[in-house]
């Protein structure tokens, strides 16, 4: 197969980019979005250019490295799939390819394709976890939890922090991935004790790292390749609300006293 | 050559950990606020060691070359964790855990640590549920378990196939617990390029920070390395692409042995290789074996076939399908080891019986399964590893058998650690998968979760303690040392040459290279010429691949081709090493197996009366042949056997 590609070259944080086109050709059908960069890297590297600087570890679809905004689509066209799964049949054979990085102001980039998702590591700092120490925890099966709470923990436990969501909000938003991380501890209930707290703290250090508010356009959960869904953004604010409701009796209280 | 002294306490097996914990020494909170550990990599291992020395009150940095620690390839685990719980009342215990991976080393792994390891295991699932890991379960509401190879009980733990990326995020979350606490310092986009030694002591690291280029001095009391296991020097592996064994082979230059190098794990289920553009292999998870029938067609003509695209497997009678398990391993079936099972399949398709485009590929068939199960069960346990399957393959498991091979996963040997995990050179720790210690000569499904966890969260945190009680007195280790000068300036002379060296060829040109050499002599079958060869081989690549090696772009800039080229250029010297552990090795054991050494039913052959030994390599310089030194397994509580799963 043969492809056109116009593809965001930018050499630093600070200087300017722009896209620039390339083209491949003989490319098979079974291989995958990045072996087709790769060959296109090798290609320029032999060739004295210099290789397109991307994001990918794992390559199937679990780390959440990859993070490619394709034909104006975090991860591209599929439908639940991260960049790295991607193969080329998913194209015609001549296609133009227009590939950028995610684009948002917590997210600046570092090179090319490559943009800092540390914000996200801030965000979980804030209180993403439950906060118990390794050893002196009760045996695993003294804690039982409902079966389908567990599932619905686990189901959006299984976000990969790849900022897809983000990347597709136009206000840049990072609520899908709070929500997230807030539902699966928020549904368990070791993850209860903390939960006031926990969400209070995530939403207010999602503020100051300049992520935009939600809009309810719902594209987070049309383009998160793990399917997650924007209940969890409901299930956030529910809590989020309750626990702003709550220290406020609470100051209200203390108060008067 | 010398004899290693493991330094396992006295008294008896079960009685050694509680034993060693009674007696360590321990340091005050006050005296650990002033000790300085760096942890390299962010993995099962490095993240739990590092939030739980965080925890106690150490100060901590940890480095690893993803853009954040919950990236690990830790991630990527599928299949579960196992644990001594005994949970489902089928009779499994700690000696059980312990005596199963021990057989299932094939009797190449130490007893002490396996049974403390087995012991540990049952805290690391009671530490993970409390930090909301949302394992698998049953309708009551308790943990349920499934089986994995090597095993007749069910004690594997899991969150559906995507087990390692859940207890990674529960590791993750703890270590961002420290962080947010200032416990722990991160450093992300670091490559870790050497050790640094003062006064015969480990005291620190020469990092290179990705982004800008440049090269970093960090000094600490100790070091822990967590850096994982060494499986791309094949090119073609399970392993994530960033995946590499620099931290640890410069650990080995510095002075620490490798042991057991040639001891690799190649999985048996994975995705089959289909071209030569390919960039790296997926894994199915081993569970699929639980409800997974493996099979290739009994009859020639039925192969000829099936490639001729005439008729479709499910086409093929039951009688004419060769179920070649369950034919030659009655007792385990299709959930014999790994190393069982992977040269079953080579043998078949050796034969000619191979599937799929190149013959190199057999059926993994879900029919019986989803008949006996229903389809809705089969989904609920393997949903997203179908899914996975598709995608790849654009071919549904729910319709069409589905086609595996096995491939590099996973590599038992390492850094060579005693009962503390330090490496020969004092205040070096080596955990998870980047030590040798655990799983001998092949591990067992759902182990290496399990190890790396025990390590981090529950071992090191005791032994290190035990060190670092001596080093109350050591003022904070000053990065401006000369030996820090010089490691550093030795780290920028081997990249400045690397980069100005004039070549022609890429990086992945000569990575390609190796690991076709490395698979073809020293991959699932091993023999003395293919070996000797091999070693002729990689010294004219190491040469090429000096000369000929063509970096783009600037030293001080994000360059991934110089990242990618120092990886090789340690994959090469380390591709040597492997293949002169394999060549000493005459004998069969494990994922180790020499052609001519095996039973008249092909089975591998150990010789426990010359081998039962670690082998334990101790660097020598450049051009100089490595030494090997021995350490002798001594098996007090089991008794030594022919491994059978017939």
């Amino acid at each position: 197969m043969n492809f056109k590609l116009k593809i965001w070259r930018q050499k630093n944080a600070k200087e300017k980019g722009g896209m620039v086109s390339y083209d491949v050709t003989g490319i098979s059908p079974d291989s995958s979005f990045f072996e087709m960069l790769d060959f296109l890297n090798q290609q320029l590297i032999i060739s004295g250019g210099d290789p397109v600087a991307f994001d990918h570890d794992c390559r199937e679809g679990i780390c959440g490295t990859c993070s490619l905004y394709i034909n104006g689509r975090p991860h591209g066209p599929v439908k639940g799939v991260t960049t790295c799964q991607l193969h080329m049949r998913s194209f015609r054979d001549g296609d133009t390819i227009h590939i950028e990085p995610w684009r948002a102001r917590a997210f600046p980039v570092i090179r090319d394709l490559i943009v800092n998702r540390s914000a996200f590591d801030r965000i979980i700092q804030a209180g993403g976890y439950i906060s118990v120490n390794s050893g002196g925890v009760p045996d695993a099966n003294s804690i039982p939890v409902p079966k389908h709470d567990s599932d619905a923990a686990f189901d959006a436990a299984t976000c990969i922090g790849c900022g897809a969501c983000v990347a597709s909000c136009s206000n840049a938003a990072a609520m899908l991935f709070i929500g997230a991380k807030v539902s699966h501890l928020a549904l368990l209930p070791q993850g209860r004790i903390e939960a006031s707290k926990r969400v209070q703290s995530m939403v207010a250090r999602m503020d100051e790292l300049g992520f935009g508010s939600c809009s309810n356009t719902y594209a987070c959960e049309a383009e998160c390749p793990k399917g997650i869904s924007v209940i969890n953004i409901a299930r956030m604010n529910r809590q989020f609300l309750h626990a702003k409701l709550v220290s406020e009796k609470e100051k209200i209280i203390r108060e008067s006293l | 050559m010398t004899r290693l002294n493991a330094r396992i306490p006295e008294g008896p097996l079960a009685e050694k950990w509680k034993a060693y914990k009674s007696g360590c020494k321990l340091v005050n909170p006050n005296n650990k606020r002033k000790l300085d550990i760096i942890v390299i990599g962010t993995g099962l291992a490095g993240a739990s060691a590092a939030a739980s020395l965080g925890e106690l009150g150490y100060n901590v940095k940890v480095f690893c070359y993803q853009d954040t620690p919950r990236r690990a390839h830790s991630i990527a685990a599928q299949g579960g964790i196992n644990a001594a719980k005994n949970y489902q009342n089928d009779g499994d215990s700690v000696y059980r855990l312990f005596y199963d991976t021990i057989k299932g080393g094939d009797y190449r792994a130490r007893e002490a640590n396996v049974y403390r390891l087995a012991d540990v295991s049952t805290n690391i699932i009671d530490l993970c549920v409390a930090q909301g890991v949302p394992f698998a379960r049953e309708y009551g509401g308790l943990l349920t378990n499934r089986s994995f190879g090597g095993a007749q009980v069910s004690r594997t733990f899991y969150a559906r196939g995507q087990t390692g990326q859940q207890l990674l995020l529960g590791a993750y979350g703890a270590l961002s617990r420290q962080i947010a606490a200032g416990k722990v310092q991160l450093f992300n986009r670091r490559d870790v390029l050497d050790m640094v030694i003062v006064d015969g002591k480990a005291r620190g690291i020469i990092a290179r920070n990705l982004v800008t280029g440049e090269i970093e001095r960090h000094a600490a009391h100790t070091v822990v390395l967590a850096n994982g296991g060494y499986g791309n020097v094949f090119f073609l592996s399970t392993n994530a692409m960033g995946s590499n064994v620099t931290p640890a082979w410069s650990a080995y230059r510095k002075g620490a042995f490798f042991a057991n190098p040639c001891f690799t794990q190649i999985h048996p289920t994975c995705i089959p290789v289909h071209g030569d553009y390919q960039s790296k292999l997926t894994l199915m998870s081993e569970s699929l074996r639980n409800d997974g029938r493996i099979w290739v067609p009994a009859k020639m003509k039925d192969v000829e076939r099936l490639r001729n695209k005439e008729i479709k497997p499910s086409d093929i009678p039951d009688e004419d399908r060769d179920y070649y398990l369950e034919r030659r391993y009655p007792a385990f079936g299709n959930l014999v080891p790994r190393d069982v099972a992977s040269r079953a399949a080579k043998e078949r398709c050796d034969a000619g019986f191979g599937v799929g485009s190149t013959g190199f590929a057999v059926f993994l068939d879900f029919a019986d399964a989803i008949k006996r199960k229903g389809h809705d069960t089969i989904d609920s346990l393997y949903g997203n590893l179908f899914q996975m399957y598709e995608q790849i393959v654009a071919d549904s498991p729910y319709e069409t058998p589905m086609m595996i091979y096995p491939a590099v996963h996973y590599t038992m040997g390492g850094l060579w650690v005693d009962y503390e995990l330090m490496t020969t050179i004092p205040g070096l720790f080596a955990i998870g998968e980047c030590n040798f210690s655990d799983h001998g000569a092949n591990r067992l499904g759902a182990s290496a979760l399990m190890q790396g966890l025990a390590d981090g969260y529950f071992v090191l945190p005791y032994t290190i303690g035990n060190y670092l009680a001596n080093e109350i007195h050591t003022p904070r280790i000053d990065n401006d040392l000369p030996e820090f000068k010089v490691a550093a300036s030795e780290v920028s002379d081997r990249l400045n040459k690397l980069k100005n060296n004039g070549g022609k060829e890429t990086v992945d040109h000569f990575h390609r290279h190796l690991g076709k050499i490395m698979w073809e002599h020293c991959g699932m079958a091993r023999n003395d010429a293919g070996l000797t060869e091999a070693l002729y081989l990689l010294n004219e690549l190491r040469y090429d691949f000096a000369k000929g090696v063509k970096i783009p772009g600037a030293m001080d800039e994000y360059n991934p081709e110089l990242e990618k080229a120092c990886r090789v250029a340690d994959f090469i010297d380390l591709g040597e090493l492997m293949v002169r552990d394999a060549l000493q090795r005459r004998e069969s054991c494990g994922g180790h197996f020499r052609e001519e050494y095996q039973t008249s039913d092909g089975e591998a052959l150990r010789d426990d009366s010359h081998f039962a030994y670690v082998a334990a390599w101790e660097y020598k310089g450049r051009d100089i042949a490595a030494g090997m030194h021995k350490e002798d397994l001594q098996f007090k509580e089991i008794k030594l056997s022919q491994r059978s799963y017939k």
